[in-house]
Parts: structure tokens; C-alpha cells; sequence
């Protein structure tokens, strides 16, 4: 196995091994907490731009699946982890982490203290990182570093888009419908997560995926019962098409001329706020993982959430006619909201799931709920 | 919503003694609970039977009621105390099974008592087979297709439908006693018969065999919103069809992908909701299909478990003192993380480690014992490792078992590979098909040997995962095996993999040492990381360690004075709770002092690692090189090993040459006491007898010695804890077998041969030293004589039957002992007494078995003082000085697992089998001895029929009793000898034949329960066939069975006090404020 190092900003530097493409690659470096779902993480298109360090130490047990992906390859630009599995031990798995990185061109290193590394960003903030197995010289590692730009004001939504509206059929594996679905949506990809289109089919009958950058025209063609914004990767603030086109849908609303409810999550939940006039700002090292407790602040119940973001909104500059709907019991940061007036809300976790527990689900279910209530 | 304020006193219920499948860890669940409860303000009342816990401590708990655990019991508690709540979720099957009996009988309802934690509706969904499959299909979780049955027919006519291999599952039994997996027609009637039996409600599930299916367990909390967090998952290396207290298991789960993991999750909240777990832990186990995926639901504990404790010391979330919370009222977000403070306990652990836990087993103690692994619990212990990686985890925790390995080493002598290869291969299939104790050794031996890892798993059924984490470990063994002397970055690999200094050693036939000293030339050393529920996403406030080999090292080491306190690893026979209660006192006694406490063990049942018990956790195996590790960074004052049984004590030679501080009695004193050749001199020069002996170091010199002193002996080999290899010898062949064994058990130690005191009376005292004062704690008369191993022995305090001046006798001795020793701490002998003559048989200088006992009987926390004056205070300046006079009288009773070895002869002997003890306490010893009989469960009949049958030389004595039993109404049968025996003594008796030789025999009188007590004392050295089959059979059809004619004599008078039904229950607190008055 051929050597490799890592660099961070802070001057950390390890050697490991080589993990995938024995190349080199600079990106933020955040940490997440899942235990198990590194398939998910690593196709999850909301990772543009960063390298992601797996607190679990054991990756890559039981190898790579055809269904668990969240996008059509590997998204992230960097993987850290502490060790690979020699073997895949699963009835589903078609190939190893190793090869699987080595295919999409991903560099990656083991047998690093990632306990270390995910303290360092706890304690100083995300920070830029390099993975190298072909240069140990940290003096030219270093200069590489400095150069590279920061995550902040870069839109990175534009190199994950899909290029073209396309039509979703895939529901989830693990449940089926309660009813039959109906009904059209439309969802503004900024990154999509395979896991909302598959939750989302499960109630609506027509999955419509467009490019962020679609026009209004486009999406009112389809007559859509609901409308989505995506999640995705970095800073909202950059992708001012889609924060364009979340203002005119919310004036729409607004004039009555549309009859469609509006959902966001993730990066989508942070343009809504943005559109709607509120301001967001950098965490000093994001949430990314599993086991974030939300509290409904309605009925008080808690769920155990999915979470990905570096960004969040400012509660203080948000209008007034929102209201913040959850919180996050670890930070209090919030985690979702609801327009009073309008058939408007969106959270900052993850309902899909994928990975991460299915607690909250049901949110799709009141999507389609407010959808249904419109006509 | 804050606690609720309409309850203001709790009832909490113990686990009772420890048995296999109820250890510890209830004492750890329980101790959190009542900690939890009082500081929000509640009284709660206790009831457990088991003296030797940390829960049933004057100060957890307002009054503590060290009572047998029965609904009787529990009804007087309730009308004296009053109590407006009972909390059952805490104290294992036996709390859950007391409440529920209690339940039906309508007592909580009769009192105004809410049961908390659990209702009775919901424990019968859990625990009832059938209502749990009804309420699992209602809810859409998948099951094993099984069915229930109540008779052996209904049964045939099942298993017709559902096939052989079967699962048999009895309901409302304990860590599945009586269960089994049956592949043969006449093995399923043997076990249905059994479970029948067995059952508490003769309820028996017969299930479609998942073996070799995946395991896995889920400990779930719930609160009163209906919030539900999964605390960890926790994955079996043994595949389904071995008791997952028999199975190596791993957490966080290992080989699931997110998909199903979370399909496994939300299947587990399904389950907890519909099974109606208002508040508290619940633990789920889940078979999985490793073909297809196919998963099922395969039991529910409606309670904290075994598996909860480990979960907790796994991840660092404190289930049980939650599950308290929640019961009385609190919702999981108004409760803080304790180790991050700033989160609540609404999340899930994250973890960035990996933990095994490998249970222990003591078949060496049941030879005749069945060693396969089923679905009936066998193991006695268990110890959990923490690693960066699996191997490493999986290493240390091999090296914390203390079973004579350092690690994954051989079992096999690899001459053997090449002169026998044949006989090996079969030896090690035979191994990896059969679950069994060294399983995990014979896969490696398997590797060795070139089996490959598809070979193994087809063997097996183990996961592809595990196996080839195995191989990676063999294969580098065998790099370095054939890699010509160290180097650092080779050294350093090894440690990354777990591999200790004394396993190198082993491999490149170096000594330890070397080992030792090139990793201190190269710096070669573990850096502790933290556990914190977290993976680091927060910062920790609780200072909760494990050792690894990587980079960053996370200990604080802060500048005050600390001591380090050395545990007693996994619990054994021999070496259980009682010694953790002494480290737990040690614990505290540090911080009352302000000292720092630095608690080193790794076993997750018990309360010293509990997060919060001393100022720092190291979780860790307590092996030298481990703990040697730990004084290099933390450089403590000194060590204490006085409480950890024998374990740390067996380091005292190693951390004296490394010059690390022993607080106590010295070195030198310990090993003048251990080794028995020092120990002979000793005696002589203060004059005490002492059995005639010898020393010997093979069977030659044995046999000699044997012949000068005659026989009867006892051998014995030293250094060793709960007698293992302890033998009563009557002639030479047998000698010669038990030598060997000796030499086997403690190699390099020489073996003591000492003459058997037959018949003699045996005492046992504690004492307190702080090498100037020295203070008796207890002295405590056995009731069976001399010969049986004092920890299962039944004890009695104050003695019943020793006149004053012997016992004034012995007392001088123990002091003269104690001066010569220069004891400070602890010290416990032995005596026998025989032609009115006290003989020495050992001295200890540690904390005893009996401690806890005895600390709870006169109402002073020995081990505590104990640690003080280590430390260097005075017992004038403790105020403890004077030996302590009891108003009433204490008994200790054993607790064995003879119904988990079914064809075990129940036989005591030198070598002790008990697991668990009890404490009855009363007026008079007729009283206590009762007390102590109902709290073991040996329940002994008001009336009904005995049978006798009685060696020659007990017959004389048995007359008395006979007569005793006659006068009381009961009808005796008996032997012919016996019978004749009694009949010229005009007591009328039914003779019986014997077993080969008519019927009906005794055997169909114990299947129909036509006899309700057995009096059978063993006829010679040789115990008959018949005998041993009366004796196991009484044990399986759950006959009160007793062997030696001091037990009958004393449960004669039980019975009397049993007939006129007088039992009365009293506090340990109301017990020491008698005590006040009087001294």
C-alpha cells in the first residue's frame, strides 16, 4: 500500500496510506459522527468541496452497494478514516471501499488519528486540509494549502446541478405508501439527495427534477401540487439564482397566482430564509451526522436527525411573519421554520434520512398534507 | 415537565444474590438509581438479599432492607414503609418477577403502590411468548415462526410443522435456564420436559431455528412524550444459538449497512411502543439472515439488563440512572449529558472506538459439565476492551481475562502440527463447530494451521468480518515469528494490533522484560483517549480512559496527589462483587481524603467502572504491563491491591521491582503469607499450629510427604484464588491426578500438602491493621465443617457454637499474626478447630470475600478505613479500636449454579463453586439461617416427606435430627441402612430401594414431588453413581438438598421457626442503631 500524509491548515501533518487515487486533493475538512452510511456520505453531492473525516474508526465493512447511494458518484474531495476493511461482508455489496474510491477518481488516507483531527476542527473551526501520496514536502504542501480558496462566498451548487429536469421513479425500500400517491412535484435540484425523491414518492405520483438555475415558467408548466428546494453543498449566499427564483415563487404565493406548497431542506431551507429577506452565517464546524437530537417546538417530541450543514440561518434577522419551528438541543441553532401566511415551511436537517435515523420522515407526509389542503 | 411531585417515596428492588446471568452489573443499575432518586429528593426503600453490593450501603438509601427477595417479604416492607411507588426495572429478571407475581396478587393495588418504570401489562407482553408474538405481527415486525405449547404432546405435534433443529425457550425463566437448541427428536423431548419444569408458568416456545443467523441487541430508552433514543447497537461475533451472554460481542454493529441498520432501529422503537415500556431501557435482540436479509424480532427485556451495563460503559451514557429519572417523571431532554454537560440526554452515542466484550466461563470448576454454548447462559463473567480497532479491542480484552493467555496465543503445541496433523485438524473442527469457551482461540489455531477463512466461516457461521479481523492478527504473528529480532516500527505495528509485551515475548521466546525495555528505548507507549459519547464532536467533562497506540494523547494529568486502585477484572468463581465493593470503598474513602482516585479495571458490570465512582477511569485490563503504563503518566503516590481479590495482589512482585509504591501491607509481607514454605517458618516462630504439611514440587516429593503425614491431605498450589485445584486426597492415585492438575492451574509455584482435618470446625476472621493498632472485625463460624471452601460455606456471626475461651484463643492468635505480618489494611484467616485446638489454614493480608458481609453486620465501612489508613491515618484517629458486639445474629449464605449443569454433582468441596452469596439477618440464628435459606432459594418444606441417607459415621448424628423432623410431622424415608439405623433408635422410617434395584425409588418420589427435602451426606471419597443422580436430580426438580449434618441440624431449627411463621423484616439502619446502644 502506498504512503500518503495529511495536511491541515493548523500545521497538522500525519502519514497513513494511501486509500483510493494515489493523488492529491484540498478541500475543507469537516468530520462526521454517522457510525455506519459512509456510501450515503460519500455520494452525497451537499459534500462539494469538502473532505470528510469519519469519526468511526472501522470504514468500508460491508463494501459498496448499487441502491445506497445518494447521487449518481462520489461527491465528496477528500476521505479520511482511521481503517479499511480487508473484506466486505455483505449480501448487498458488489465491491470494496477501495475500489470504489479508486473508480471515481477519489483520493483518500487511513491509519491517521482521526480522533486527533476532528478535536483540532472542534477546538479551531472547519479548516482546509490536503491529502497527497505523490508529494511529503510540507513546505510546497503548505503553499498548496494557502492558495486554495476558502468555502465561503464560492458556489459550488453549480458543479453538482443536474443539467437537465428529469422525471424520479424510485420510492423507498423500507416502507410502502400508505395511500396511493398523487399529485405533481417539483424539485429545484441544488445538489439532490436521492433519499428526498425517494421519500417524496411515496406521496406524490410525478418526481420533476430541474436544474437550480430553472426558470419560473418552467416549473409552472408542470403544475406542480408542491414545490422543493434541495439541499446541497456550501455557502447559500453565492447561488443567487436559486435564492431569485425562491423570491418569485414566494411572491407568487403571496399574489395567489400560485396554488403549490413549498418545502425546503438543507441548503433549500437556507435559500427560502434568504429569499424571504432573513441572513445566514458560518457554524464554527458545521453538523454532520446522525445523532441530532431536534425538538419540535409544537408538540415538544424530539427526533433523533440526519444533519449535514456548515451554514445556518440567523434567527434574529429572519421576518416576522416566520415563525422558527425547531431547534437543535445541542446548539439551539434553528433547525426548521413555517411562513404564518403562506404554505411555506423548511428544516435544516435531513428528514430523508441516508444516512441517519428515519425519525422524521413524517415530514414528507405533512408536505403533502399542506400540498393537499391547497386544492 | 419537571418530576413529579405526588410521589415522594420509591421502593426499589434489588437482584438478590449473584447468579449466573444476574452478576453485577444490577448492583451498578441499582446503585445509580437510588443515587439518582435521593439527590432529586426522593426516600427510597430497598430490598436485596445480597450483602455484598454497594447498593444495600447504609447511605443509598433511606432504609435498606437486606431481606430475602419474596412477595411475603416485600408485603411486610410495603406496610411498614409505606412507600407511593415501586421501581422494578432495576434489579434483573428477579425484581421484574417479583413484581409481577406481587402484581397479580393485587399488593400494589392493595397498598396504593404504583408500579413505575414497567406496569404489570407490559411486562407480561414482553415476557409472555405468545403476547409478544401477537403484539410484535400486530405492530408488522417479522418473527421466527414458532409456537407456544403447554404440554410435551402439543409439543410433538409442533414441532411437526416448525422442524428440527428447533429453538426451545421456556417463559419467565432466568438468562433462558432450561432452553435449548434441539437437533434430534430425543434431545427435543429432554429439553421441552425440562423447560416445562423450568417455567415459571410451565410455559414453553418452541421457534424455528435462526442458527447462524446474525445477532444483534439495541438498548432503547423511552420517556413519558414518547421520545425514544437507541443508546448503542451492539453486534454478536457468535452467530445466533449461542446465549448472548455466551457470545463475544462488539460494539458499535459492525457489518450492517446504514439502510438496514436503520430498519433494525425503527423496528426497535415499533417494539418498545407497542410493548408499552412507559419510561426506562428496554433491550431488543434481532436475528438476521446473512443470505438474504431477512430480519426478525427475537426477545424483549422490559428492563436495565446485562447488556444495558455494558452498553453504558460502551458508549458512556449512564442507562439505568436515565431509566430512574424517567420513571419518576423527567423527559429525556430535561436531563443532562453528565459527560458533556452542555448537550442533553436526548441524543444517541456516537462512538470512535471499538468495544469487545468476551465473557469468562468456570467449566474448569463442573468438570463433568456439558462446556457446549447454548441458548442457556453459562458464563460466570465478562470483560469489556476498548481499542481504536477491533483487533486491539479483541486483544486486550483476551489479556483482561486472566485465562492464562496474553493474548491471542495458542492453545495447541505447534510440535504437535507437524507429529500429529491429523489429530490437530480434527481437534480444531471439532472446536469451531461446537460453540464452546476457547472458540475464539481454536479459530485462531484454525488460521495457524492454514484453514482459510471460508473454511472457518462455513465451520462457523462467524462473519466474514470478524475472521479475517483474525487474520490479520495471526498473519502478523507469524511475520514477526519469522522476522529475526524487534525494531520499533515492527514493535509499534504489534502494539497497533493489541499485541502485549508478554505475547511478543512468547513469539520470539524473548523475556517480558526485553520486550518492556525496547519500547522504553524507543518510546513506544499507549496515549489514553476519551470516551464521551460523543466522538470528540464536544468536549468531555468526565475524565473516562482507554489506552491505544496512535498520536494524540487526551489524559490531564493534574498536579495533586493520586492513587491508583487495581480491580479484580472479570467476575469468576472465587472473585466476584465483594472485591469490587472493597475497590468502590477505596474509591470513596480516596475522596474523603482528598486524594485522587485512579480506578484501573475492565469489567463493565460493576459500580468501580462507573464513569463517576472515582476521579479517573482507566478502562483497562489489569495486567502489569497495563498497569505499569498508567503509573508512568499519572506517577502516582502508591498502588493499592488489596481489594482486588487475587488479581492485583499477583502483581505485587512486578509493581514492587519496577518501584512503584504499594500502599499497605508490604510486598514482602504478602508474598511471607502467600508462599506457604515462608509461611510454615513463620507460624513456628509464634508458636501456632498448623496442620502437618510439606512442600512439594512434583508427584515423587508428593507422595512422600503424603506418606509421612498420612492420609487424608489436601493439596494445594499457592497463588491461587477460590481453590482452584484444590483437592481432599485419600489415596495415592488420586494424588497423583490432582498434582498434576495443581502444577497445570499455577505452574512454577510449589504445591502444599496438608494434612485434612476431618470433621474439625472452621472460623474465619477479619481484621483491620495500621501496623500499630490492629482491630478484629468479625469472626465468623462456619457452619458445614472444615474441608469446604470457606466461600460456600454457609457463616454464621457471632459463632453459634464455639465456647468463650476458643474463641478468646483464636482472637490472640489473629493479633499475634497481624503484628507479625506488620498488617495495614486488611487481613482474613482461616482456622480449623479440632480436639479443642485452633489450626492455622491460611491467612490472606487483603480485603476478604467476607468484607462487605461483615461490614454490614457490625456497621462500619472496613474497606474504607482500610484505605485510610494506607494512607497513613490511624484507627485511634478513625475511632475504630474496639472489636464490635452484635445484638443479633448474621448469616451468610452461598448461592450455586448447579441448575445451569444439569448431571453436576452438587457435592462442596475444597475447590468452591458458589457464585453468589446472601445475607439473612434476625434475633437468633434459627431465625437468620431461615433468612438466609429462603434469600438463596433453598426453600425449606413446613411439613411433607424427608428422605435420609447418610454415611456410617453421620448416622449417630443423624438420630437426633431424625427425631427432631419425626416430633415436626414429617414423614422419613430413607435408605435401608438408614432406615435400619433409625428404626433401632425407634423412629419410624419407609425404607426405599435403591435406584438399580426396584421401584419406585427415590428418584420417582423427587419426579413426582412426593419428597420435599433430601438429607445426603456423601458415603466416602468416591461418591456412588446413585448419589450424585439424587443429588443433580434434586437440584433440577428444585428439592432443597442437603449434604452435611451440621446443614441439617441447623435447617432443622429453620424449620421449626419456618412452621410458627414469624418473620419480621427490619432495616440495616434500625439493625445499627441497635448497635449504638450497645457499644
Amino acid at each position: 500500500m502506498k504512503k500518503a500524509c495529511i495536511l491541515l491548515e493548523d500545521g497538522f501533518y500525519q502519514e497513513g496510506l494511501s486509500l483510493g487515487a494515489d493523488s492529491e486533493t484540498i478541500g475543507e475538512v469537516v468530520f462526521n459522527t454517522s457510525m455506519s452510511g459512509y456510501q450515503e456520505i460519500l455520494t452525497d453531492a451537499s459534500y462539494k468541496g469538502q473532505i470528510v473525516c469519519m469519526t468511526y474508526p472501522l470504514i468500508g465493512n460491508y463494501g459498496v452497494n448499487p441502491q445506497d447511494v445518494e447521487s449518481s458518484r462520489v461527491r465528496v474531495d477528500g476521505f479520511i478514516i482511521k481503517e479499511r476493511s480487508r473484506i466486505v461482508s455483505s449480501w448487498r455489496a458488489e465491491k470494496s471501499l477501495e475500489e470504489y474510491l479508486k473508480q471515481n477518481n477519489i483520493v483518500g488516507i487511513d491509519s491517521v488519528d482521526t480522533r486527533a483531527i476532528t478535536k483540532r476542527i472542534r477546538a479551531k473551526g472547519s479548516m482546509k486540509g490536503l491529502i497527497s501520496a505523490v508529494d511529503f514536502d510540507t513546505g510546497s504542501l503548505k503553499e498548496k494549502l494557502e492558495r486554495f480558496p476558502s468555502i465561503v462566498g464560492r458556489d459550488l451548487v453549480k458543479e453538482v446541478v443536474c443539467r437537465e429536469s428529469y422525471l424520479w421513479e424510485e420510492a423507498t425500500q423500507e416502507e410502502e405508501p400508505k395511500e396511493k400517491p398523487t399529485g405533481t412535484v417539483a424539485v429545484i435540484d441544488c445538489g439532490i439527495k436521492f433519499s428526498i425523491l425517494r421519500n417524496l414518492k411515496n406521496y406524490f405520483e410525478k418526481i420533476i427534477v430541474l436544474p437550480a438555475e430553472a426558470s419560473l415558467d418552467k416549473i409552472l408548466e408542470l403544475n406542480p401540487q408542491g414545490i422543493l428546494f434541495s439541499n446541497g453543498p456550501g455557502d447559500p449566499e453565492p447561488v443567487s439564482y436559486a435564492i431569485e427564483l425562491g423570491r418569485k415563487v414566494i411572491e407568487r404565493l403571496r399574489n395567489k397566482e400560485l396554488k403549490a406548497a413549498v418545502m425546503g431542506i438543507c441548503l433549500g431551507h437556507q435559500i427560502l430564509g434568504l429569499a424571504l429577506g432573513g441572513k445566514t452565517y458560518k457554524l464554527k464546524f458545521g453538523h454532520h451526522g446522525g445523532n441530532h437530537p431536534v425538538k419540535d417546538l409544537k408538540t415538544g417530541k424530539i427526533d433523533i436527525t440526519s444533519q449535514n450543514h456548515n451554514f445556518c440561518l440567523d434567527i434574529q434577522t429572519l421576518p416576522r411573519d416566520l415563525e422558527v419551528t425547531h431547534i437543535n438541543l445541542y446548539d439551539k441553532t434553528p433547525e426548521g421554520m413555517c411562513h404564518k401566511n403562506l404554505p411555506l415551511f423548511s428544516v435544516q436537517f435531513h428528514p430523508e434520512a441516508g444516512p441517519g435515523p428515519f425519525d422524521a420522515r413524517y415530514i414528507f407526509g405533512n408536505f403533502k398534507k399542506m400540498a393537499d389542503s391547497l386544492s | 415537565m419537571p418530576k413529579r411531585t405526588d410521589i415522594k417515596k420509591i421502593l426499589i428492588i434489588g437482584s438478590g444474590p449473584i447468579i449466573i446471568s444476574q452478576a453485577c452489573e444490577f448492583d451498578y443499575s441499582g446503585t445509580q438509581a437510588c443515587k439518582a432518586l435521593r439527590q432529586d429528593g426522593y426516600k427510597v426503600v430497598l430490598l436485596n438479599s445480597n450483602p455484598a453490593t454497594i447498593m444495600t450501603d447504609p447511605d443509598f438509601a433511606d432504609a435498606t432492607y437486606i431481606e430475602p427477595i419474596t412477595v411475603e417479604v416485600l408485603e411486610k416492607i410495603i406496610i411498614k414503609e409505606k412507600p407511593d411507588a415501586c421501581l422494578p426495572t432495576l434489579g434483573g429478571q428477579t425484581a421484574l418477577n417479583i413484581a409481577f407475581s406481587a402484581a397479580k396478587k393485587g399488593i400494589f393495588e392493595k397498598y396504593n403502590v404504583e408500579l413505575i418504570g414497567a406496569n404489570a401489562e407490559s411486562i407480561a407482553k414482553a415476557e409472555d411468548r405468545q403476547l409478544f408474538k401477537d403484539a410484535m405481527l400486530a405492530a408488522g415486525i417479522d418473527l421466527p415462526r414458532s409456537k407456544v405449547v403447554y404440554s410435551l404432546e402439543e409439543a410433538q405435534e409442533c414441532v411437526k410443522e416448525i422442524g428440527l433443529p428447533c429453538v426451545i425457550r421456556p417463559a419467565f425463566t432466568l438468562g433462558g435456564t432450561g432452553g435449548g437448541v434441539a437437533f434430534n427428536e430425543e434431545e427435543f423431548i429432554n429439553i421441552i420436559s425440562l423447560g416445562l419444569k423450568q417455567s415459571l408458568i410451565e410455559e414453553v416456545l418452541i421457534e424455528e431455528s435462526v442458527l447462524g443467523w446474525k445477532e444483534y441487541e439495541l438498548e432503547v430508552m423511552r420517556d413519558k412524550n414518547d421520545n425514544v433514543v437507541i443508546v448503542c447497537s451492539i453486534e454478536n461475533f457468535d452467530p445466533m444459538g449461542v446465549h448472548t451472554g455466551d457470545s463475544i460481542t462488539v460494539a458499535p454493529q459492525q457489518t450492517l449497512t446504514d439502510k438496514e441498520y436503520q430498519k433494525m432501529r425503527t423496528q426497535a422503537i415499533k417494539a418498545i411502543r407497542t410493548i408499552g415500556v412507559d419510561t426506562g431501557g428496554s433491550n431488543i435482540q434481532f436475528g438476521i439472515n446473512p443470505e438474504d436479509g431477512r430480519m426478525v424480532i427475537i426477545e424483549m427485556n422490559p428492563r436495565v439488563s446485562r447488556s444495558s451495563a455494558l452498553a453504558s460503559k460502551a458508549t458512556g451514557f449512564p442507562i439505568a440512572k436515565i431509566a430512574a429519572k424517567l420513571a419518576v417523571g423527567y423527559t429525556l431532554d430535561e436531563i443532562p449529558n453528565d459527560i458533556t454537560k452542555e448537550t442533553p440526554a436526548s441524543f444517541e452515542p456516537t462512538i470512535d472506538y471499538c468495544v469487545v466484550k468476551i465473557p469468562r466461563w468456570a467449566f474448569e470448576k463442573f468438570p463433568e459439565a456439558d462446556p457446549t454454548l447454548t441458548t442457556s447462559m453459562k458464563s460466570v463473567g465478562e470483560v469489556m476492551a476498548i481499542g481504536r480497532t477491533f483487533k486491539e479491542a479483541l486483544q486486550k480484552g483476551l489479556r483482561g481475562l486472566e485465562s492464562g493467555k496474553n493474548g491471542l496465543e495458542s492453545v495447541i503445541d505447534s510440535k504437535r502440527y507437524r507429529v500429529q496433523p491429523q489429530e490437530v485438524e480434527a481437534q480444531i473442527r471439532a472446536h469451531l463447530i461446537n460453540p464452546n469457551a476457547e472458540r475464539i482461540f481454536y479459530i485462531a489455531e484454525a488460521l495457524r494451521f492454514g484453514f482459510s477463512v471460508d473454511e472457518i466461516h462455513s465451520l462457523t457461521s462467524i462473519d466474514k468480518w470478524f475472521l479475517i479481523n483474525i487474520k490479520e492478527i495471526i498473519d502478523f504473528e507469524i511475520y514477526l515469528r519469522s522476522h529475526r529480532g524487534l525494531d520499533a516500527k515492527t514493535l509499534s505495528r504489534a502494539k497497533e494490533l493489541g499485541f502485549s509485551d508478554k505475547q511478543i515475548a512468547g513469539i520470539l521466546n524473548i523475556d517480558e522484560y526485553k520486550t518492556y525495555s525496547f519500547r522504553q528505548r524507543h518510546e513506544i507507549y499507549p496515549v489514553y483517549k476519551l470516551v464521551d459519547t460523543c466522538a470528540a464532536e464536544f468536549k468531555a467533562y468526565t475524565p473516562y480512559y482507554y489506552s491505544t497506540y496512535e498520536q494524540e494523547d487526551e489524559t490531564w494529568i493534574s498536579p495533586g496527589e493520586k492513587v491508583v486502585i487495581l480491580g479484580g477484572g472479570p467476575n469468576r468463581i472465587g472473585q466476584g462483587i465483594e472485591f469490587d465493593y472493597c475497590c468502590v470503598h477505596a474509591s470513596f474513602a480516596l475522596r474523603e481524603e482528598g486524594v485522587e482516585s485512579l480506578m484501573v479495571n475492565c469489567n463493565p458490570e460493576t459500580v468501580s467502572t462507573d464513569y463517576d465512582t472515582s476521579s479517573k477511569l482507566y478502562f483497562e485490563p489489569v495486567t502489569l504491563e497495563d498497569v505499569l503504563n498508567i503509573t508512568r503518566k499519572e506517577n502516582p503516590k502508591g498502588v493499592i491491591l488489596q481489594f482486588g481479590g487475587q488479581t492485583p495482589l499477583n502483581l505485587a512482585l512486578g509493581l514492587d521491582k519496577a518501584g512503584i509504591p504499594i500502599l499497605g501491607t508490604k510486598a514482602s509481607s504478602i508474598d511471607a503469607s502467600e508462599d506457604r514454605d515462608k509461611f510454615k517458618k513463620l507460624l513456628n516462630k509464634i508458636g501456632l499450629k498448623q496442620a502437618p504439611s510439606g512442600i512439594a514440587n512434583s508427584f515423587y516429593e508428593a507422595k512422600k510427604i503424603a506418606k509421612e503425614i498420612g492420609f487424608p491431605v489436601m493439596v494445594r498450589p499457592s497463588y491461587v484464588l477460590g481453590g482452584r485445584a484444590m483437592e481432599i486426597v485419600y489415596d495415592e492415585e488420586v494424588l497423583e491426578r490432582f498434582v498434576r492438575e495443581a502444577i497445570l492451574a499455577s505452574p512454577n509455584q510449589p504445591i502444599l500438602i496438608d494434612k485434612f482435618l476431618e470433621d474439625a470446625i472452621e472460623i474465619d476472621v477479619d481484621l483491620i491493621g495500621d501496623g500499630q493498632t490492629y482491630v478484629i472485625a468479625g469472626i465468623l463460624e462456619h457452619i458445614e465443617e472444615a474441608g469446604i471452601h470457606s466461600g460456600d460455606s454457609a457463616m454464621c456471626m457471632p459463632p453459634f457454637s464455639l465456647p468463650d475461651r476458643m474463641i478468646e484463643r483464636i482472637r490472640q492468635a489473629t493479633y499475634d499474626l497481624a503484628r507479625e505480618l506488620k498488617i495495614v489494611g486488611l487481613m482474613n484467616i482461616q482456622y480449623a478447630v479440632k480436639y479443642d485446638e485452633p489450626y492455622v489454614l491460611e491467612v490472606n493480608p487483603r480485603a476478604s470475600r467476607t468484607i462487605p458481609f461483615v461490614s454490614k453486620a457490625i456497621g462500619v465501612p472496613l474497606a474504607k478505613l482500610a484505605t485510610k489508613v494506607m494512607l497513613g491515618k490511624t484507627l485511634e484517629e478513625l475511632g475504630f479500636t474496639k472489636e464490635v458486639e452484635l445484638p443479633y445474629t448474621c448469616v451468610k449464605e452461598s448461592v450455586f449454579p448447579f441448575n445451569r449443569f444439569s448431571g453436576v454433582d452438587i457435592m462442596l468441596g475444597p475447590e468452591m463453586k458458589s457464585t453468589g452469596e446472601v445475607m439473612g439477618i434476625a434475633e437468633d440464628f434459627a431465625n437468620a439461617y431461615l433468612k438466609s435459606q429462603i434469600a438463596a432459594s433453598q426453600s425449606l418444606p413446613k411439613e411433607g416427606a424427608v428422605f435420609i441417607s447418610v454415611k456410617n459415621s453421620d448416622k449417630r448424628s443423624m438420630i437426633f435430627i431424625a427425631k427432631k423432623l419425626k416430633e415436626l410431622n414429617f414423614e422419613i424415608l430413607a435408605t435401608q441402612g438408614t432406615a435400619k439405623a433409625l428404626r433401632n433408635n425407634g423412629i419410624e422410617a419407609r425404607s426405599l430401594p435403591r435406584i438399580s434395584e426396584g421401584r419406585p425409588n427415590i428418584l420417582d418420589y423427587i419426579k413426582d414431588k412426593k419428597v420435599h427435602l433430601i438429607i445426603n451426606t456423601p458415603s466416602g471419597r468416591i461418591p456412588r453413581q446413585d448419589e450424585i443422580k439424587i443429588r443433580s436430580e434434586a437440584v433440577r426438580f428444585g428439592i432443597s438438598c442437603i449434604t452435611t449434618i451440621s446443614g441439617a441440624q441447623t435447617s432443622v431449627s429453620a424449620i421449626e421457626v419456618l412452621r410458627k411463621d414469624i418473620i419480621t423484616v427490619k432495616s440495616i439502619q434500625e439493625y445499627h442503631r441497635e448497635l449504638k446502644k450497645i457499644n
